[in-house]
């Protein structure tokens, strides 16, 4: 798999640069584009991936890659996913660290015109594995980032996790990271400037828990504006989660915060 | 082929700012008792043979003239003329306040101006940057007049400039002829007054709420307010800036003085003052109570878009259009209190 979210960008570009017409499934060449010629066998034994089937908002839409522990061929250490038929089509690669319990993954998406999105499992062995759902969203790309861009840019880099008051010491516990991040796509009009907002989006983000990762996600403008990212992980006695993400600008957002949750 | 209201995302087959792409509730309001006499209208009149008509108008209060939208999506057959618009007639000059749907739907007022006086409009008022409210800017662009607009108007309708104008096109096709994207030059950040001669407009740019945009008018001499989409009536109130705000601009309203009626922006051309507010009011309050309740208990987005103000269903027109995306909206404004 390409290492950096530019180059699986470029790579999914050139790979619909051919002569694709519209109502052709992009699917096999992205595949091909993305992986190589290595085979990605049926998943759909032990995963699935969730979205609402109409979207309400194109430039949001919730996605959750959800695995069944019980019939999985082994380790998941990466999850790739691909909304189709968007510019960019490779949303996230997830690269998922010894401390995560459960591999399932969620988060947000912009979404461009109907489309299939599809998530690729790689286990331990670095054997591939997919399944996807169709979504009807359009315009997600180049819809305004955000109804209050004065907000936006007040509050950029700030981050937050959800449920986290929740988790139990030693139980898997399912958390969110947010990031505050317009997550520009470059595909927005700003027509007092006569031009394009230039792209600029979350590209990494880590996350670990007392040194252990947990995860590393390379995100694209495929990302919904502020950025989620749902997973889960194993709390101990005593331990801190904490974050760090870069955007493509190369600023750097930073989060940490003591789990269990201290009085 | 039916047009998003806000034609907020382009080709957006979502909803809201969604066409109607459901009938809509057994037990809801009926839409089609509701609209079966525009659409009737529609069927005998026709684009091509309406469009120098002058719009319709109800005098609501002395030199008050309001044109009301139908609870429609944007046709050829309507011109985009689904949101309230009027004008204000003074001894000197005159102000509109929306501009419409289309360059056509903004003739067609002009038309209507016209029928009641030869002053000039001296203003055109956005409310804010909506397409059925602002894309008729160009039928009054002209040295007589001055496009008026809160501070924020030029950059939002800017960053939707393209996806209006295309949607207008898909949805109105030769009709969208003559619709450009002009912005207000005179912008409003806290408040201006307009001298229309013997009475005077006082505008209030408000923070945040249905858009980061809108801007209300008062016609002093009459105690008559023109809301733009800060007031919704019968049709479901749409979340395109921010719900805290918007709770927060009713209660701003409330305390306005020397109201006496409202002109909504969807709704009745006129309606009483301030009992206009109670339905939105506890519609947006819902919303906000219960998307808190939603994420304190861990729900999903998902999960609160499925539960969240479902009882306000059988309240509103065009409910299954737009509840999803309010609450969806609400949900990624609130997990950030």
């Amino acid at each position: 798999m390409p290492k950096h979210a530019a180059a699986l960008i470029l790579v999914a570009l050139l790979a619909l640069a051919g002569p694709a017409r519209a109502d052709e499934d992009p699917w096999p060449d992205l595949k091909s584009a993305i992986f190589g010629e290595k085979p990605v066998a049926d998943g759909s034994a032990f995963m699935r991936v969730e979205a609402p089937p109409r979207a309400y908002d194109a430039a949001v839409v919730p996605v959750t890659i959800r695995f069944d522990g019980g019939h999985m061929p082994g380790r998941i250490r990466a999850v790739t996913l691909v909304v189709d038929k968007n510019p960019a089509p490779v949303a996230a690669v997830f690269r998922l660290g010894d401390g995560i319990a459960d591999p399932t993954i969620g988060t947000r998406v912009r979404v461009n015109e109907y489309t299939n999105i599809h998530a690729v499992a790689e286990t331990e062995d670095g054997s591939l594995f997919m399944a996807a759902v169709f979504v009807k969203a359009a315009g997600g790309c180049s819809a305004p980032a955000s109804k209050t861009p004065d907000q936006a840019e007040a509050h950029l880099g700030e981050m937050r996790t959800k449920n986290l008051d929740a988790a139990q010491i030693g139980e898997p516990s399912r958390v969110e990271l947010l990031i505050r991040h317009p997550n520009y796509s470059g595909m927005q009009m700003d027509q007092i400037k006569r031009t394009y907002v230039p792209a600029r989006f979350i590209e990494t983000i880590e996350v670990s828990y007392d040194g252990t990762k947990l995860l590393q996600v390379e995100g694209n403008i495929s990302l919904s504006e502020n950025p989620v990212v749902e997973f889960s992980f194993t709390p101990t006695e005593t331990g801190r989660l904490s974050a760090t993400a870069k955007d493509s600008d190369g600023a750097v957002f930073t989060g940490a915060w003591p789990v269990p949750a201290t009085m | 082929m039916r047009a998003l209201l806000f034609g907020h995302c382009g080709r957006c087959r979502v909803p809201p700012f969604a066409r109607g792409r459901n009938p809509g509730p057994p037990g809801a309001l009926s839409r089609r008792r509701l609209l079966g006499g525009t659409l009737a209208l529609g069927l005998l009149g026709g684009a091509a043979a309406r469009a120098d008509e002058p719009l319709p108008v109800t005098e609501v209060a002395p030199g008050v003239f309001v044109f009301h939208g139908a609870h429609e999506e944007a046709t050829a057959a309507n011109l985009g003329g689904i949101a309230n618009l009027g004008f204000v007639v003074g001894s000197d000059a005159v102000a509109v306040i929306d501009t419409g749907g289309s360059a056509a739907e903004g003739r067609r007022l002009l038309a209507a101006v016209r029928q009641r006086t030869a002053l000039p409009v001296r203003w055109a008022i956005d409310t804010h940057f909506h397409p059925d409210h602002a894309l008729g800017n160009a039928a009054f662009a002209g040295p007589d007049t001055t496009l008026v607009g809160h501070a924020n108007l030029p950059r939002g309708l800017a960053a939707r400039a393209d996806t209006y104008l295309a949607g207008l096109r898909r949805d109105l096709g030769d009709a969208a002829a003559g619709t450009e994207i002009l912005a207000p030059t005179l912008l409003v950040r806290d408040r201006l007054s307009l001298d229309l001669g013997g009475r005077t407009l006082e505008l209030k740019a408000w923070p945040a709420a249905h858009t980061d945009a809108d801007l209300t008018v008062l016609d002093t001499a009459t105690g008559t307010l023109f809301a733009g989409d800060l007031v919704f009536l019968e049709r479901v109130p749409a979340i395109d800036g921010s719900l805290r705000g918007w709770v927060d601009a009713i209660a701003g309203l409330r305390r306005e003085t020397g109201i006496r009626r409202v002109v909504p922006g969807h709704g009745p051309a006129s309606a009483r003052w301030p009992d206009a507010l109670d339905d939105e009011e506890r519609y947006l309050a819902l919303i906000l109570t219960e998307t808190r309740a939603a994420l304190a208990a861990g729900r999903s987005l998902d999960q609160a878009v499925a539960t969240v103000a479902r009882s306000e269903r059988g309240r509103w027109l065009l409910f299954d259009d737009y509840n999803d995306r309010n609450v969806a909206t609400a949900y990624t404004e609130l997990e950030w209190e």
